[in-house]
């Protein structure tokens, strides 16, 4: 992920946090299942998606993620009886909150997945990786890289525009 | 947090990444990785080893931890749930505290589900960085101990229920067994012969059932179902639903007289136990056998529940005054140590395929009915008999009904062709019919069972390998006319044919209970994407679920016959033995505490906790944790605005030191 300054070469870097229970023992069994799905999402493990504090996903941006993904158990089989449904509410109260920052919606997301559906992480990673890579980065610093290589690529084949929207042609 | 760690002095953190064979080092550069971690702060040794879970590679951790050279470890390996355990107790062993270690799944989370080589080196250093820059603020824990009540819960009184069931109670354990319906025996009593030995099924099964019944250390509670659990490994609390039978359970001797003299001098309801195949009086005994031998009313039937008028003389025959119209719901309340799940399995509805035409032909049976048919206790008294009371002449078995179908269930359900088999011969046996078996493959591994299937060829049953198209009643040729034609495309040679038959059978697979995932969610473990209930794990822990105490036994776990459920359930039962005669379980250290300096008494955790763990002091003016009754999920801290709630093993800190470390390097 050295060269991530590039349109083509954009990785996303995406933080997911998952409850112990159900998602992570999901993304075992995508692992012992050798389902493979994109290398952008770095897993942290917790008992419960109810640990999981708004703070977590603000400072995962401020440090540099581009996008947050959360797993907890489906609605009524929480390890823990309500947890999820803690989670769930924080979710809206997050996603309000970045975007009235400026975040798009979209990089965040919370997603039930059961012990036993190793497919829907493959099916879930690949799928918000694909959406991130296509909003691009979150970083101004980043984008301004991005733009500035397209710039020169332009320069250098001025038959090729720059892509309308960055990131798009990975 | 900061007074813990300087007991532990400055630290020093020891990074091991694992090969795992080739598991992990084809696809990630360990080499790389190591070099990664050794250029990490506090980092003080860093290495690669083949097998770090072999007793050498904890041999490496242990020696560091003796020679000063660590204080904390990162082990960059599989995944915590795999082997978590196993370097706790090797940090441990060489002097260290069990909980100043982190794993770093490298091999689930990257090696395995990753194609590209420098992606997943990559992802590798990040979780290796996220463990290191976490485990730099691991406290030293303790375990606590909490005693296990020597009492078992056993759910289910079908084979598997009952062998759990008597083991358990041989080791001297007070054992409750419960089974919603009015006895035990479950699917086994109904079936007339076991393959692939041909033992009597109730010859070997009723004397297990008496002896349950018999049994000093068991408590068996028929016509009941589990209401509720609370509680936690060591110390479950169970509420029972005992539904009322209108029978007084200690007083009725099994005399059935009741029966006898029941107003309906002709029964009249479809009985359960015969799968519909005859019928039975409002007040009834299942079968002989049942156990207990008590008499049950039905009171969606009965004429004094419908119109309060009955003369009642079941009550007036009955010398024990056993028979109380008054009974109601009764809910029992148990503590029990563990709890053995073996709530079997229902039979796959046929309707559901609408071409084998069951429920519209008469002679279109399923294979649970033809087996109480041939059973000599059943509805027929072991004769088979067409719907006009006329013995078959050819009789045609359909294998995989509801199973290895894309369009019902997927999974092959092991026991239908084993079964198929055994109804082949007994059918043969008492009709003399020509038996067609029709079959995708023939399944039949197992002790003894490829040899039935050879007994059966030589039995000269057809087997014919195609699924089958459709059974219907058209005939097309002077031959198909009054029977059931079946169309099926014969593989081994090629071509459509169509056969007709008497009689059919349907090999209905095995489904998870209807209720299977009302009953997972009182347990709190989980299911299979079928509904089965799901295990540990399928080879290192095939009988333990998620939730600590609570074990599986027989086919509720997934489809299997019924050496593999006994077997099963002795395991089960093992396990539960194990963890009684310890006598105590170590809980993970994970729960939640309250630094009540900082406590700005907003009580937002109190009405959070599921557990009713967290009280407000209002001596102290702070919320106070109680360790004994927190679960460990961390929703109060995730809700703590001042940071005065914590969780051990994941305090805020640690958990902004994994994001940071995830992020930082790459």
């Amino acid at each position: 992920m050295s060269d991530s300054t590039t349109p083509q070469n954009f990785e996303p870097r995406i933080v997911a946090f998952f409850c112990n229970w159900c998602t992570y023992t999901a993304a075992d069994l995508a692992g012992t299942a050798r389902m493979k799905y994109a290398a952008n999402v770095r897993v942290i493990r917790t008992m419960c998606s109810g640990r999981f504090d708004p703070q977590f996903v603000f400072a995962a941006f401020r440090e540099g993620a581009d996008a947050v993904l959360l797993g907890g158990c489906h609605p009524g089989d929480c390890h823990y009886m309500e947890g999820n449904y803690k989670a769930l509410r924080r979710f809206f109260l997050m996603r309000r909150f970045l975007e009235s920052m400026g975040i798009e919606r979209d990089r965040i997301r919370l997603e039930w997945i059961a012990a036993s559906e190793g497919d829907k992480v493959q099916r879930t990673i690949n799928d918000m990786t694909a959406a991130v890579r296509a909003l691009g980065p979150l970083s101004m610093e980043k984008r301004a890289l991005l733009h500035s290589a397209d710039l020169s690529a332009a320069i250098d084949k001025p038959e090729s525009r720059p892509a309308a929207t960055k990131g798009g042609a990975a | 947090m900061s007074a813990e760690m300087s007991t532990n002095g400055a630290p020093k953190v020891g990074v091991y990444v694992c090969h795992c064979g080739i598991n992990i080092a084809h696809t990630v550069d360990v080499n790389a990785c190591t070099a990664f971690a050794a250029s990490l702060p506090y980092v003080t040794v860093a290495r690669e080893y083949k097998f770090m879970c072999s007793d050498p590679g904890q041999e490496i951790i242990q020696q560091d931890l003796r020679d000063g050279k660590i204080n904390r470890v990162v082990v960059a390996s599989c995944s915590p749930l795999m082997h978590e355990g196993t370097f706790r107790k090797a940090t441990a062993v060489g002097g260290g505290n069990a909980f100043m270690f982190q794993m770093a799944n490298i091999r689930e989370h990257v090696s395995w589900v990753t194609l590209d080589k420098e992606m997943a080196t990559d992802k590798a250093k990040a979780l290796i960085a996220a463990a290191v820059s976490r485990v730099v603020h691991h406290a030293p824990l303790v375990r606590n101990r909490v005693p296990v009540h020597p009492d078992v819960m056993i759910v289910g009184g079908g084979i598997a229920g009952i062998h759990a069931a008597l083991t358990m109670a041989d080791a001297g354990k007070k054992v409750y067994l419960v089974e919603r319906e009015p006895t035990i025996g479950g699917h086994m009593a109904k079936f007339d012969k076991t393959f692939p030995t041909l033992d009597c099924s109730a010859c070997i099964l009723t004397p297990k059932m008496s002896a349950v019944r018999s049994h000093p250390n068991i408590t068996l509670w028929t016509y009941s179902e589990v209401a509720e659990v609370s509680g936690f490994v060591g110390n479950f609390k169970v509420k029972v639903r005992r539904k009322p039978r209108y029978v007084k359970e200690d007083q009725c001797v099994g005399c059935l007289d009741c029966i006898d003299a029941c107003i309906y001098k002709t029964a009249k309801v479809p009985d359960e136990f015969n799968v519909g195949l005859s019928k039975r009086k409002p007040i009834y005994v299942p079968f002989p056998q049942a156990t207990p031998l008590v008499a049950v009313i039905d009171p969606e039937t009965c004429i004094e529940f419908k119109t309060h008028r009955c003369k009642k003389s079941c009550a007036e025959v009955c010398q024990k005054d056993a028979i109380d119209f008054t009974q109601t719901e009764q809910i029992a309340e148990v503590e029990v140590g563990s709890i053995i799940l073996a709530t079997g399995f229902k039979t796959f509805d046929a309707t559901r395929i609408a071409r084998y035409g069951y429920g519209k032909y008469a002679n279109v049976y399923t294979s649970l009915e033809v087996e109480r048919m041939v059973n000599a206790a059943g509805p027929t008294a072991g004769e088979v008999k067409l719907a006009d009371g006329s013995k078959p002449k050819s009789v045609a078995i359909v294998h995989c009904v509801g199973s290895r179908d894309a369009h019902t269930n997927r999974y092959c359900s092991r026991v239908c062709c084993m079964y198929s088999l055994k109804l082949a011969h007994l059918l043969k046996e008492r009709t003399e019919a020509e038996v067609y078996n029709f079959y995708i493959d023939m399944r039949t591994p197992g002790k003894g069972y490829e040899e039935f299937y050879d007994r059966l060829l030589q039995e000269n049953v057809h087997f014919v390998r195609g699924r089958v198209a459709e059974i219907s009643d058209w005939a097309m040729e002077k031959q198909e006319e009054g029977k059931l034609t079946i169309r099926v495309e014969d593989t081994l040679v090629g071509v459509v044919r169509r056969i007709p038959v008497d009689m059919v059978v349907l090999s209905v697979g095995l489904e998870p209970q209807a209720d299977a995932d009302d009953v997972r969610r009182k347990f709190n473990i989980s299911c299979s994407h079928e509904g089965w209930f799901l295990e540990r794990h399928p080879k290192l822990a095939p009988v333990s679920t998620f939730t600590d105490g609570v074990f599986l036994a027989g086919a509720c776990q997934g489809p299997k016959d019924i050496p593999d459920s006994v077997a099963q359930a002795g395991a089960a039962a093992a396990e539960a033995l194990a963890l009684i005669d310890r006598g105590y379980v170590e809980l993970e250290p994970n729960t939640a505490y309250s630094r009540e300096e900082l406590c700005s008494s907003c009580h937002t955790c109190v009405a959070l906790c599921p557990y009713g763990a967290i009280t407000f002091d209002t001596t102290k003016h702070a919320a106070v944790v109680n360790g004994a009754l927190c679960k460990g999920c961390g929703t109060c801290v995730a809700s703590c605005p001042s940071g005065a709630l914590q969780q051990n093993l994941f305090t805020d800190e640690q958990i902004f030191e994994e994001i940071k470390g995830v992020l930082k390097y790459v």
